[in-house]
């Protein structure tokens, strides 16, 4: 048996009024490390968490911390190993934020649960990881969504916990609040050697944050029963056709190098051809996908990042090989499609020695009169 | 591996605090002064309900139809000395029923609460969920038997009897919030519950030919008459029991408060703490029924006006304040009942609903806006 690791589960078999809905789940999270679950909605991640933190029973296998099995721990001592930051919406009935986070004290107060000195300490230390600590009095119900998770968050630091389970903690948080969490949560996980497991819905947050991912896809069908689909770190689970396969997408595509999505390509003939290169082009492939024109673009490497972009959203694409200049065949191929084409955008303002020869199809669209400079 | 991991946070802190360690201090000085502000508030408001109860209380037991001075009843009550007739008022009549109204005015508003706590409902309560209507059924069967065969009943007995009839329209009610997750709708459900309840009652009572039928149809509708000290000291025991427990509950019922799942994880056995919420409620309600009848509105309207007035919903304070808050609601409405159209007495839910439904209404409609 492995003693190292904090978290992991046996042959664990999840779901809902004994019917299984995901088996043999097999997961192990080291102290100090993030695990992540990603997986398409109604997959199975809610249910998963919900199995591992006891609210909902286990249809088969086991959960352990520390090799001990959850089910043999007592309700006090699980709640002193283990705290959660759940979708549900806390109850708060007059309560300010620091009441909030005092009720991660719980497992550690006296018969009537009145606070120490002590404890109050613990609760503004944890407001204060958290930077929240001028939200002390203010009411629980009249904060913002960001705020509330940082106050959920404090409250489960309060908790000292060894491992934090966290269902969707990024939900309804702009950009601002999804990164300020994330980050004190990595600080938290670090500086603690804490545990920490959690669904995410945004695969760019999920591939930089994650130690470990795991991707939960359960069956569509009710009477089959769904597996783990893949589990490794981030670098082996983040392959485009793979998420495109996790999330049934058939419209867009995913860039795992950017944890980018982008919108599906229009189809057809080519109308505007684009000369791009060095991510200037990006912009104008998307505003074209916006407006529905199909074009083509050219000439790229294979190791530009409009190549990336390109081949999700442009009709043809000519590419060159990495780090070689554009040969003239290429540049060829290229202009017999230009010529087809009703308009042309350079978005390339000067030429280097490895696209040279680009510099011909600019020149071309120049005599035929249909370079457009800005779209 | 729980010190070092203090330690950790410690030093994060620390490192963080050099930096802003006076503005941190202003902070500390800031939450302490509010933390005086709110004690002082938990005090005043105890103390204002400790006086609201003694006020009304000298005040009930100085009305009624016999004039009596406070020198009098103040011989009566200390030095047990005075006029055989007055005396008996005082010893036989006022005080036991004082003294119920102090108890089981509590003991509903406490059930009220608990009730809440458990629908996570704050329209919930004893009366609007049938539970009182249940145990009136019961105990209207069983005394409409008791008479019929020329006996009476026990104070005991009627406690167990209307204890059967809270846990069979609890039942019911439990079944239905399976059902229903909608707060509004589980309320209605209850007060169907308490129509049918009612309407059976009110049945029994018409066909059953004895001419107590009349105290039987006073006690129906709700009063606080004729308590006896035999009755006092039974409400009292179990009552005060009943307090003692939901006291030191007062832990669990907070984290339950916050929703189940997070009770959960906080480590409260959460089926032993329904059913001990469920047992608790139903004996303070049942209680009150088999003395006093079903009594309306108490149960909502209490626990709200007191949070109001702590500004806190924490239940280690919101229980003591709760018993004494409906003690000095019922004392007051008592008051109103007996003395307002002397001698004939209003029945105590006629007067407690006009002061206790418009705060229920309020909730409603805050509820809806927020």
């Amino acid at each position: 048996m492995n003693n190292t690791w904090y978290f992991h589960t046996e042959k664990l078999t999840v779901g809902y009024d004994g019917r299984p809905l995901i088996k043999d789940i097999e997961m192990h999270v080291h102290r100090g490390e993030i695990l992540t679950l990603i997986g398409p909605n109604g997959g199975g991640k809610s249910t998963i968490l919900k199995s591992i933190t006891r609210q909902l029973k286990t249809i088969a296998g086991a959960v352990y911390l520390e090799n001990e099995t959850i089910e043999r721990l007592s309700g006090k001592d699980l709640s002193q190993k283990m705290a959660v930051v759940l979708t549900e919406r806390m109850q708060s009935e007059l309560m300010t934020c620091e009441d909030i986070v005092a009720t991660g004290r719980y497992p550690y107060t006296g018969t009537l649960g009145l606070l120490t000195d002590e404890d109050r300490r613990k609760v503004h230390k944890a407001m204060e990881m958290v930077h929240a600590l001028d939200l002390c009095d203010r009411d629980f119900k009249a904060i913002s969504d960001g705020q509330r998770q940082r106050i959920m968050l404090a409250r489960a630091i309060c908790q000292e916990p060894e491992i934090i389970i966290l269902d969707e903690p990024t939900s309804y948080l702009d950009i601002r609040h999804k990164l300020e969490l994330l980050s004190i949560l990595k600080t938290l996980v670090a500086q603690n050697q804490l545990a920490v497991i959690m669904s995410l819905h945004e695969l760019d947050l999920a591939q930089k944050v994650s130690d470990q991912v795991l991707c939960v896809h359960g069956e569509n069908d009710p009477h089959l029963c769904g597996t783990i689909d893949r589990y490794g770190t981030p670098e082996e689970v983040f392959t485009p056709d793979y998420i495109r396969r996790l999330y049934g997408i058939t419209t867009g595509s995913y860039d795992p190098l950017f944890g980018c999505i982008e919108m599906e390509g229009v189809h057809g003939t080519p109308e505007v051809f684009v000369i791009g290169g060095g991510g200037s082009a990006i912009p104008t492939y998307r505003r074209l996908q916006r407006e529905g024109v199909p074009f083509a673009t050219g000439v790229l490497h294979e190791n530009d990042i409009d190549y990336e972009v390109a081949k999700s959203l442009a009709c043809a694409v000519i590419s060159e090989q990495a780090f070689e200049p554009v040969s003239e065949t290429k540049v060829q191929e290229a202009g017999k499609i230009l010529r087809t084409c009703g308009s042309v955008i350079c978005c390339i303002p000067s030429f280097g020695s490895m696209n040279a020869l680009n510099e011909k199809l600019r020149e071309e669209a120049e005599q035929l009169g249909i370079l457009i400079k800005e779209l | 591996m729980r010190n070092t991991k203090a330690e950790n946070t410690e030093q994060m802190i620390t490192g963080r605090k050099n930096t802003d360690g006076k503005n941190a201090e202003a902070k500390d000085r800031g939450t302490k002064d509010k933390a005086a502000q709110r004690r002082l508030r938990y005090t005043a408001s105890f103390v204002i309900l400790l006086l609201l109860t003694g006020i009304l209380f000298i005040w009930n037991i100085n009305s009624g139809s016999v004039d009596l001075s406070i020198r009098e009843i103040c011989q009566i009550i200390f030095l047990r000395t005075g006029d055989t007739t007055a005396y008996n008022i005082i010893w036989q009549i006022r005080l036991p029923r004082i003294l119920a109204v102090i108890i089981l005015g509590g003991a509903l508003s406490l059930s009220g609460f608990l009730l809440q706590t458990f629908f996570s409902n704050p329209i919930a309560g004893p009366f609007v969920l049938g539970i009182s209507s249940g145990s009136k059924l019961i105990v209207a069967l069983l005394m409409v038997y008791y008479l019929s065969v020329s006996r009476t009943m026990s104070s005991g007995m009627m406690i167990v009897a209307a204890f059967i009839g809270a846990m069979i329209s609890m039942g019911f009610v439990l079944l239905v919030s399976r059902k229903v997750k909608n707060m509004s709708m589980l309320v209605i459900c209850g007060v169907m519950i308490g129509y049918i309840c009612s309407s059976i009652t009110d049945f029994v009572v018409t066909f059953a030919d004895d001419s107590n039928i009349v105290n039987l149809h006073n006690w129906s509708l709700g009063s606080f008459s004729g308590m006896t000290w035999s009755n006092v000291s039974v409400m009292a025991v179990v009552v005060g029991i009943s307090l003692v427990i939901a006291f030191f509950l007062s832990k669990p019922i907070a984290a339950y408060q916050l929703g189940e799942v997070y009770a959960q994880n906080l480590g409260v056995n959460i089926r032993l703490f329904r059913v001990a919420l469920i047992l608790l409620s139903s004996v303070l309600s049942a209680c009150v029924t088999a003395f006093a009848g079903p009594i309306s509105f108490v149960g909502i309207a209490v626990p709200h006006l007191v949070k109001s007035l702590l500004n806190t919903a924490k239940p280690i304070l919101v229980i003591p304040a709760c018993f004494l808050g409906g003690a000095a609601f019922c004392l007051f409405c008592d008051l109103i009942a007996r003395t307002a159209f002397s001698p004939t007495e209003l029945s105590i839910s006629s007067v407690t609903a006009i002061f206790g439904a418009p705060v229920v209404i309020y909730i409603m409609i805050r509820r809806r806006s927020a």
